[in-house]
């Protein structure tokens, strides 16, 4: 997707005034929704993300029970209005991936041998999407997860870097996204370090690769320490109401 | 009936008695209301509507397409609603269920049968092509009263709209032509008690249900009655005179934030 009319850097700095290293704002608010066992709302950049999260409850229908732990549906879901043409209602093969890649990846982090034959429900919708939302939603989830008291090894944070002319950069924007050269989506479990997604497209050399890698996972670190000090500002408050 | 929805028939059956209600609100008293426009910046228009703790978004799509063939130039209008899993416990995954449609349609005919946007205006060339309004309705959180909760967010993101003509080439980009709206105002029955914009608790009693357009004259545009209970005459009189009270506070409520 090369396209020549479109300069990614000016005077050094990224089209959005970026340094190579810098990640794009972000905000996290805990325990948005009522009905929800846990839930956060995500800005990141242009993208706006809830997540509302269920469960342990029983697992329906019956035969996607394990007898042994539970199981985690993520449900990554794109409102019709949240990307510039309309998008047609209900999951299509590029949200089923996401869905799927994201379950495996909280289904390494959350204590699921607890309870047997129950569910656990992450539903992500993504209501203005801009470049790197299986990452903004992923990193919502693990703060709705820590919301609803899932008993969990750490807090799941993802964070992507890339390359864009020839250069590596973190948290592509979305005409990086767009024109750049390679995307790097990572999640980390960031107390162990343990990889916990990892996903690549374009064309990287070992030695970028490296570099690229090293960046998203600075990067998840920085987010990391955004998502405990949204959780603990929300129970302090809940603390001095009290 | 199961065991918690008669439980909670009887505590609110008795309150009710008593001229109560479970969040100490009248019986004829709406929720506090919370309008955002704008929520969504890569639709062409939108809203966030909180009705105490229910909470919906709604988001305007433009697209070009042909016009139906006995309506040559007039514009088209077309509205979902998704009761995603994220708003309640009890709403699952999968295409939309009879309870998402009716209230797809409910919010589809108060805004079409009130001819609340120019369709007219929304004419490209006639017979030929034409604006399509696409208004897609995100339940985020369940605590009661979606249609109302629905037909305000789909209300609010339609005057937030701008028809996009510029990325479509068809010369600059407009407002979406509005008229004055009705606003919808439900009310239901449990034991007798006749309760407006009702909470989820009381939205699981009810036995009859009676949501109520009416626009700036008081005049009614728009019913829906729903579930098997029923109404006296009187009984809907009483609706129809809240509805009205209501919707003047709702109207408000929307010039304010719309600015209008």
């Amino acid at each position: 997707m090369k396209n020549d009319d479109i300069k990614l850097f000016q005077d050094g700095k990224r089209i959005d005034g970026r340094t190579n290293d810098e990640l794009r704002p972000i905000k996290i608010e805990v325990g948005i929704l009522h009905r929800a066992d846990g839930s956060c709302y995500l800005e990141w950049g242009g993208n706006k993300i809830m997540v509302a999260v269920y469960g342990p409850r029983e697992a329906v229908p019956r035969h996607t029970q394990n007898q042994l732990r539970a199981i985690v549906n993520a449900r990554y879901n794109m409102a019709a209005f949240s990307v510039e043409d309309r998008k047609r209602p209900g999951p299509d093969r590029r949200s089923r991936e996401i869905s799927k890649v994201t379950s495996e990846a909280l289904e390494k982090i959350l204590l699921l041998e607890k309870f047997p034959r129950a569910a656990i429900d992450v539903n992500i919708e993504v209501l203005n999407a801009e470049a790197g939302t299986r990452c903004a939603g992923l990193t919502a989830a693990g703060v709705a997860l820590a919301d609803a008291g899932i008993p969990m090894k750490d807090i799941p944070v993802a964070c992507a870097a890339g390359k864009i002319e020839g250069q590596l950069v973190l948290d592509l924007g979305k005409e990086e996204d767009n024109y750049g050269d390679a995307d790097l989506p990572v999640a980390l479990s960031p107390r162990t370090g343990e990889i916990l997604l990892l996903q690549m497209d374009g064309h990287l050399t070992i030695d970028e690769f490296d570099k690229a890698l090293d960046m998203a996972i600075k990067g998840c670190q920085k987010v990391s320490e955004l998502q405990k000090k949204a959780i603990i500002e929300k129970y302090i408050a809940e603390l001095e109401v009290e | 009936m199961t065991i918690t929805p008669s439980i909670k028939r009887d505590y609110l059956s008795k309150l009710a008695a008593q001229g109560k209600r479970a969040d100490n609100r009248k019986f004829d008293e709406y929720r506090s209301i919370e309008i955002e426009i704008g929520y969504v910046p890569k639709a062409e228009g939108s809203a966030r509507v909180k009705i105490g703790n229910t909470q919906v978004v709604a988001g305007i799509k433009m697209g070009v397409g042909e016009p139906y063939p006995d309506t040559p130039n007039e514009g088209v209008m077309s509205t979902a609603a998704e009761m995603i899993p994220m708003a309640s416990p009890d709403f699952e995954a999968g295409p939309p269920r009879e309870n998402a449609i009716e209230l797809a349609r409910v919010v589809d005919r108060g805004i079409r049968e009130s001819q609340v946007i120019e369709v007219k205006k929304l004419c490209i060339e006639p017979g030929e092509k034409i604006w399509i309004v696409f208004i897609d309705i995100h339940i985020l959180d369940y605590d009661g009263n979606l249609f109302d909760a629905a037909s305000l967010a789909s209300l609010a993101a339609l005057y937030n709209t701008t028809v996009p003509a510029e990325h479509f080439e068809i010369g600059e980009n407009f407002p979406l032509p509005m008229k004055d709206p009705p606003i919808s105002c439900t009310s239901v029955k449990f034991n007798n008690a006749i309760v407006t914009d009702p909470s989820l608790d009381e939205e699981e009693v009810a036995e009859a249900r009676l949501t109520v357009a009416t626009d700036e004259n008081g005049d009614i545009r728009a019913m829906q009655k729903g579930l098997n209970g029923s109404f006296t005459v009187d009984e809907i009189k009483k609706v129809i005179k809240a509805s009205i009270d209501n919707g003047k506070k709702i109207r408000e409520e929307l010039y304010k934030i719309v600015g209008k």
